[in-house]
C-alpha cells in the first residue's frame, strides 16, 4: 500500500506541475488522473476480486499456533497483495478527492459556474465509465 | 520542484495511503464506503485550510497534493457507487455518488474559510 502510494502520489504530483491551470481553466492533470485511476480500480477490483469475507484470515477455531509465523502471515497476506499495491496503493493515491473538490470550489468562487458544472459531471460520468470499462476489460461478463 | 520536494512528496503519499487505509476501516466500522466518505471529507477540509491559510507552494505540494490528495480518492468513491448500482442497490448507489459529491463541496467551501480565518 505504500509503495504503490508512493508511486501514485508522484505521478500525480508531477502531472500536477507540470500541468498547472489557471484560475478558469479545465484541471486537465486531476480530470485525467482521476479519469485513469478509476479504470485500472475497476479492472484491479475485478481481476483480484475479494473472496468471501473473511477468507483471508485463519479459520475461527483453528489451531494457529501449529502453524509455522510465515504461513501465517503469507496466508494473510498474499491474496491481496496486488490489490494493495495496484487498487488501494497506486489507484487510491493516483487519484484525489480533495484537489477535485477544492477545484470546484475555487471555480465556483471566482463565478466560473459553468466550468464548474462541466467539470463535476464530467469527473463523474467519465470516473464512472472508466471504472465500469476497467472492469469489463478483464472480465467481459462481470459489468452491467 | 527540488530532488527533496520528490522526496517528501513520494514518502507523505505512501503515508497518507497507508492512512487512508486505516481511516477507512477505523471510520466505515464494517461499511466500506462510510469510511472512504469520512476519509474523503476530512482530506477536502484539510485541503481547504491549506488554500485559505495561503501557504508556501512548496508546503502546499507536500502537504496538500502529496499527502492530503493521496489520503483522500476519486477511484474508490467511483468503485464503491458502481458496486452498489450493480449490486440493484441503485438508490443508494445515485445518493452516495451526489452527496459525497455535495457533502465535498460544503467541507472544501468550510475549510478554506477555516484557513482564511486562521492565516
Amino acid at each position: 500500500m505504500f509503495a504503490g502510494g508512493v508511486v501514485g502520489a508522484l505521478a500525480r504530483a508531477s502531472l500536477a506541475e507540470h500541468w498547472g491551470h489557471g484560475g478558469g481553466d479545465w484541471p486537465w492533470a486531476t480530470f485525467l488522473v482521476n479519469v485513469v485511476g478509476a479504470f485500472v480500480l475497476g479492472a484491479v477490483a475485478v481481476r483480484f476480486a475479494r473472496g468471501v469475507p473473511g477468507d483471508a484470515r485463519p479459520q475461527a477455531g483453528s489451531m494457529c499456533h501449529h502453524l509455522p509465523p510465515a504461513d501465517v502471515v503469507a496466508h494473510r497476506v498474499t491474496p491481496g497483495v496486488p490489490r494493495a499495491l495496484l487498487g488501494t496503493g497506486f489507484c487510491g493515491a493516483l487519484t484525489t478527492f480533495s484537489t477535485l473538490q477544492l477545484e470546484l470550489v475555487s471555480m465556483l468562487r471566482d463565478g466560473h459556474t459553468g466550468l464548474a458544472a462541466g467539470y463535476g459531471a464530467a469527473s463523474l460520468a467519465a470516473g464512472l465509465a472508466a471504472c465500469w470499462a476497467g472492469g469489463r476489460l478483464v472480465a467481459p461478463e462481470a459489468g452491467r | 520542484m527540488s530532488a527533496a520536494t520528490w522526496v517528501a512528496v513520494g514518502a507523505v503519499g505512501g503515508a497518507g495511503s497507508v492512512a487512508r487505509v486505516y481511516g477507512t476501516l477505523l471510520l466505515g466500522r464494517g461499511v466500506p464506503w462510510r469510511g472512504t466518505l469520512a476519509v474523503n471529507l476530512i482530506g477536502a477540509f484539510l485541503l481547504g485550510v491549506l488554500a485559505g491559510c495561503d501557504v508556501r507552494s512548496t508546503t502546499y505540494l507536500i502537504a496538500g497534493t502529496g499527502l492530503l490528495g493521496a489520503f483522500t480518492t476519486f477511484s474508490t468513491w467511483m468503485h464503491e457507487c458502481l458496486a452498489l448500482w450493480q449490486g440493484g442497490r441503485r438508490s443508494a448507489a445515485a445518493a452516495l455518488l451526489l452527496g459525497a459529491l455535495v457533502a465535498g463541496l460544503v467541507a472544501a467551501a468550510a475549510g478554506r474559510a477555516a484557513g482564511v480565518a486562521l492565516s
